[in-house]
């Protein structure tokens, strides 16, 4: 099966190993993700602040060109894109006027036949089903689930999942074996791009959602965001100083921990890329082949 | 040959800001037919009636047409003009160039060309207008009240006193409502129940008062006047004749760990059980949803404690059919609860409660005595947070309207909890202060002074669990938005108030109309309040609106007054604009073929044969008769007749084909 597939500036550059995970899961799962040819920036937070109509242009140009491929599920990681490309077609379904205009713009035509998903959502609909037969090392570690901010909001737009008390990426941990904890900061924001303007402030707001995660004896925080995972993972040594503690709760994309649980290499899943080493405990059971297959007589 | 007169009026300048009026009034009085058209200022006011009965007598007018504003609000004005100058009303008509032009048109001479084309089709339809007289209907001089809350409660009273008979319907096994589980009341402080319980016990000991508890209303016909109404008195596995009420059979029950519903929750019920101990009737109902017996087909210990054999496991549920004339609905609100909330971590967090489940706690009657313990361990939590507008206000939750009464209630528990737990802090979260009332802002302020509750202006957004506290996380706006966290042992949500759970149903029911948050709708918003569109309906307390005591009390009593104002007549007078069947002289006697299409289609079920025989008693045709005192003039029948048999009266074919015809100038 082959699917569209958008990687954004992020998983090119310093999430790559969030991009080689989702391939590689893809992969394991017999689905191969395209790139939508020729793609571009999808604007994420500079375009929408400067000019509107640039800012639904430029996600607009890279769903006409989905479209012309021939897709209708189109996979983006990365929450920033997938904010600005649902956000772009729900308004132009929602305004005609503003969509004859955007399609003059981008001298292309946008018919509104793309479904934007997200990670999750793509694990959702494509692997959970499957994945249980596939496990080689359950996960079985002590999870805290961090969905930021734009995976999950606005839901007038999404539609996906609840704001306030998202369980989707929960879900999908269980069935790999996490025990997914029941903490606080679950959507509070990490700071996002004052990363590079204002480390302060990211220290001190991805600080209180580590701290809050190792309080309740998280071994593993996961994400589905290249900019949380850059602000929790990458800026760890200002939040340490924040914190005035060293926390060593590594961050994980949650393409990563699925991998591990299907089998697939930590260097294939790019763990020596994270600035906060992966050090999960040994204590992966590796699953026999003879008990899933009593698992499956029990099923049938 | 007619002699009609046009009546045109400014209504200020809402007409003829863009309407030319004079022009209007000239143009019209060439319609043949027209012998006066004149135009003024106000034509509602006195000398503007006063013009139009001189015209009347002085001109011999046959027929009246007022271009004015909608028939809504002054067809009855000028229709009771023309009958005091001796012209039946009905020969009177609106043209509505007011709400279908002036107000929808900018100023220019397309406006008027319309405005004198709205006349000029009443003008044809006023000369094809027959005198009409009122019908008068039977009044049944009994009330339903539904609902048996404060303000059922306070209705029934009225009209009981007034000497007319009432019949209460409540759906739970006692009457009180929500006022009932409340600790103490605001602005003054009393107790809740020590006020209510004395009306509660006067509704079941009134003689003109029947009290139907632990019953629902099933379905209603009929019309103002002369409603039937059927009731299911749900089984209550009772014989509330032998019952004394001595309560044993309720502490002997095995099933002990039901959620008490009066209590919110906060403390156990059993299966067969009295909601509280001050219940009118105060005789235990068995809940068979939770009844041993009913689950698994043995126990019956209640029957073997009874002392006076009581219990009746093969009691069915009885359904009562009553007439009635009048109906008042009060049947209350609800609050918003569990799922609502996940950032608040309602329904997670035992010690996050609502407000109700506050009042229980605070009240002498409840799971604690009225001591301030927290529901987890029972301590008495040293810092407490209330949240006002829990959902209120919030157009991104769906409740974009202010449920009213939680700033008040929400000052109320601050004092509360300071006077019982002194060395305590109350914090309240709000958005602003709504305390308009008589006596409400000094009472606010008397928190804030007195009993030294810290009011913050800002919102919550978050609160978690951390080492056995819960942390609140807000911001400050006063304070340039600080966020704020406070450990609490303990936090109040003033959750939205919300229609209750039956109301859309029971609307659909009634044929009352209600509003997208499913409460019921008044008949206008300011002058009919008490009023629903549908005649003999009548609104009290919370199912209107969230409202407290104090105005769900007035609008009972409001309520009141409007049943006993009908039930002061004999008759009721009602539109003579009812459906006819037409009738000819012999052999035809009537254009209807007997098909009875009609019939089928009747939602009022007005629709009967009639035989009309010779003198020697043999069936000549039959032919459909609509009953008029059950007519509603809805006109189906109307629409489906295959051969225009039936008209409806003031709106007859004749009549509406002249008004088309006259705007296609085809006349």
């Amino acid at each position: 099966m082959k699917l569209g597939f958008y990687p954004g500036c992020s998983l090119e550059g310093m999430s790559r190993e969030y991009s080689d995970s989702v391939v590689a899961l893809a992969k394991r799962f017999d689905i191969e993700l395209v790139q939508i040819p020729d793609w571009n920036c999808c604007g994420a937070t500079a375009a929408h602040n400067l000019n509107k109509e640039l800012s639904l242009s430029l996600p607009a140009r890279n769903l006409a060109l989905a479209e012309k491929e021939g897709f209708t599920d189109v996979v983006v990681p990365c929450a920033a894109c997938y904010s600005r490309f649902s956000t772009t077609h729900h308004e132009l379904m929602h305004n005609h006027d503003l969509r004859h205009k955007i399609n003059e713009v981008m001298e292309m035509e946008y018919k509104g036949t793309i479904n934007t998903l997200n990670v999750i959502q793509f694990i959702d609909k494509y692997i959970i089903d499957k994945i249980e037969e596939k496990i080689v090392n359950k996960f079985n570690y002590k999870a805290a689930c961090y969905y930021g901010c734009l995976l999950v909001r606005p839901n007038k737009v999404l539609e996906f999942d609840r704001t306030e008390d998202p369980q989707t990426m929960d879900v999908v941990m269980r069935k790999i074996g996490a025990d997914s904890i029941d903490w606080a900061f679950k959507t509070e924001c990490c700071g996002a791009g004052l990363s590079v303007s204002a480390t302060n402030t990211v220290a001190r707001l991805s600080g209180k959602i580590v701290d809050d995660a190792e309080h309740r004896g998280a071994e593993v925080i996961i994400v589905a965001c290249p900019m949380c995972h850059s602000n929790l993972d990458m800026r760890r040594s200002e939040i340490n100083k924040y914190l005035g503690k060293k926390v060593t709760t590594p961050i994980l994309y949650i393409t990563q921990a699925l991998g591990l649980a299907v089998g697939i290499s930590e260097k294939e899943l790019g763990f020596n890329r994270h600035f906060v080493p992966v050090n999960l405990p040994k204590k992966a059971e590796t699953v026999q082949k003879e008990e899933v297959k009593t698992q499956k007589v029990e099923v049938e | 040959m007619a002699r009609i007169g046009v009546f045109v009026c400014h209504c200020g300048e809402n007409i003829s800001a863009t309407v030319d009026c004079g022009k209007v009034a000239q143009v019209t009085s060439d319609i043949p037919g027209v012998v006066v058209s004149v135009d003024y200022k106000y034509m509602c006011s006195d000398p503007g009636q006063t013009m139009i009965k001189e015209y009347i007598e002085k001109e011999k007018l046959t027929g009246v047409v007022v271009a004015a504003c909608s028939p809504r609000m002054h067809e009855p004005t000028f229709r009771r003009a023309c009958g005091e100058a001796g012209l039946n009303p009905f020969l009177c008509e609106m043209a509505n160039v007011r709400e279908h032009c002036s107000w929808v048109h900018d100023k220019n001479d397309v406006t008027t060309d319309k405005a004198i084309d709205i006349v000029r089709t009443l003008v044809e339809k006023v000369k094809r207008n027959e005198p009409l007289m009122p019908i008068k209907v039977p009044v049944t001089k009994t009330a339903l009240v539904i609902g048996g809350g404060v303000a059922g409660i306070q209705s029934a009273l009225d009209i009981a006193n007034c000497g007319h008979k009432v019949i209460m319907v409540e759906k739970d096994p006692s009457i009180g409502g929500h006022m009932s589980q409340l600790s103490e009341t605001f602005p003054t402080l009393d107790c809740s129940q020590c006020i209510l319980t004395p009306r509660m016990v006067e509704v079941a000991q009134h003689p003109n008062i029947t009290l139907y508890t632990y019953a629902e209303v099933e379905s209603l016909d009929g019309f103002i006047g002369n409603f039937k109404v059927k009731i299911r008195k749900k089984a209550k596995s009772l014989d509330e004749k032998l019952c004394t009420g001595c309560g044993l059979c309720c502490t002997k029950c095995p099933v002990k760990n039901i959620p008490s519903e009066f209590d919110q929750g906060l403390s156990n019920r059993r299966a067969i059980y009295v909601p509280f101990p001050q219940a009118v009737p105060n005789k235990p109902v068995i809940d068979k949803e939770h009844c041993t017996y009913y689950i698994k087909g043995k126990c019956k210990v209640c029957e073997i404690v009874c002392p006076t054999k009581a219990i009746r496991f093969d009691q069915e549920d009885e359904i009562i059919e009553v007439e009635v004339g009048a109906l008042v609905l009060a049947t209350g609100f609800d609050i918003k609860r569990a799922n609502f909330f996940p950032e608040y971590g309602y329904g997670k967090y035992k010690d996050v409660i609502d407000g109700l489940q506050f009042e229980r706690i605070a009240s002498a009657s409840g799971p604690t005595l009225g001591e301030i313990r927290r529901p987890s361990d029972g301590q008495i939590p040293k810092k407490i947070v209330f949240l006002a507008c829990a959902g209120s206000r919030d157009p991104a939750k769906g409740i974009e309207y202010c449920s009213k009464i939680c700033c008040m209630y929400t000052a109320k528990h601050a004092i509360l909890y300071k006077h019982k737990v002194h060395d305590g802090t109350a914090y309240i979260f709000y958005m602003d202060i709504r305390a308009a009332g008589k006596n409400y802002d000094e009472f606010t302020r008397r928190a804030i002074e007195e009993d030294g509750a810290k009011y913050i202006r800002g919102r919550v957004s978050r609160i978690y669990e951390r080492d056995g506290k819960l942390i609140v996380v807000g911001a400050d706006t006063l304070m340039n938005a600080k966020t704020v966290e406070i450990e609490a042992d303990m936090v109040v949500l003033a959750t939205a108030g919300i229609a209750s759970p039956g109301a859309e149903e029971l609307a659909q029911k009634l044929h009352v109309s209600y509003d997208q948050h499913k409460f019921f709708a008044e008949a206008h918003p300011k002058l009919k309040p008490v009023e629903t569109n549908t005649a003999g309906i009548f609104l009290a307390g919370a199912c209107q609106n969230v409202k407290d005591i104090p105005e769900s009390v007035a609008q009972a009593s409001g309520a009141a007054v409007k049943v006993c104002g009908l039930f002061s007549n004999d008759e009721l007078t009602r539109d003579p604009s009812v459906a006819v069947v037409n009738r000819t002289a012999p052999p035809l006697f009537s254009t209807c073929v007997g098909c009875f299409l009609c019939q089928s289609v009747c939602p009022y079920q007005a629709i009967e044969k009639e035989e009309i025989k010779s003198r020697d008693g043999k069936i000549l045709k039959t032919i459909a008769f609509i009953n008029p005192s059950v007519c509603q003039g809805c006109g189906t029948c109307v629409a489906l007749c295959r051969s225009k048999s039936i008209d409806i009266l003031g709106y007859t074919h004749k009549q509406v084909y002249a008004e088309v015809d006259a705007l296609l100038n085809t006349l």
